[in-house]
């Protein structure tokens, strides 16, 4: 029952990420309502997981959690720089 | 003992589900990007954060755990890297600082 509880309100929050997703005027809006959507989804997996018995869900949850973190990047890399293989500027370079 | 721990779990579970509901309004009603970063870390600090402890007390000493304890770990670094290489390339792409909104201070 608690974790129905949580499953509703995550639905909810995955709802609202998703009109800023469709609505964010700029690139990065989108690209930041995509990074909450993520972290919004792990825990939407752990949750239901736990509320269906089946604790092997936290492993998917991993997953999308790492998958998540490589995607958010390469986007940005790609709308930053325009380009997946640049080596970057020199001061970010060091 | 059990129940004790199931009420804690329900408070904890209903705080971040609230957390999270609160982060997605933020995201949905400020205006500009920058001030949106700081909802979106609400969600991924206190309502992701939360909701791991509510179901790390429901799982006990198992490997269960363990995988929730993992998920926060990975939550822990990789959400600040995320939003920090959002807005630097923001940034770097001239998106400004004072356009949007009422913006309290002048830079």
């Amino acid at each position: 029952m608690m974790f129905a509880a949580a499953a509703l309100a995550l639905l909810v929050a995955l709802g609202l990420a998703l009109l800023r997703a469709l609505a964010g005027p700029t690139v990065f809006d989108r690209a930041l309502a995509a990074n909450s959507i993520g972290t919004l989804a792990m825990m939407m997996l752990a949750v239901f997981g736990f509320l269906t018995g089946r604790p092997e869900f936290l492993d998917l949850a991993i997953l999308y959690g790492l998958l998540n973190l490589v995607g958010t990047i390469a986007l940005l890399k790609f709308f930053r720089v325009g380009d997946l293989g640049d080596p970057g500027e020199p001061e970010a370079r060091g | 003992m059990s129940a004790a721990l199931d009420a804690l779990s329900w408070a904890l579970l209903v705080a971040g589900g609230a957390f999270c509901v609160v982060g997605a309004l933020g995201l949905v009603r400020l205006r500009g990007f920058f001030p949106r970063t700081h909802a979106a870390s609400v969600i991924d600090s206190a309502g992701a954060g939360l909701l791991l402890a509510g179901m790390l007390l429901q799982a006990g000493w198992t490997l269960v755990a363990f995988k929730l304890a993992a998920i926060g770990v990975l939550i822990f670094f990789a959400s600040p890297t995320g939003t920090h290489a959002l807005a630097n390339a923001a940034l770097a792409r001239g998106l400004k600082l004072e356009d949007h909104g009422e913006a309290p201070s002048k830079h």
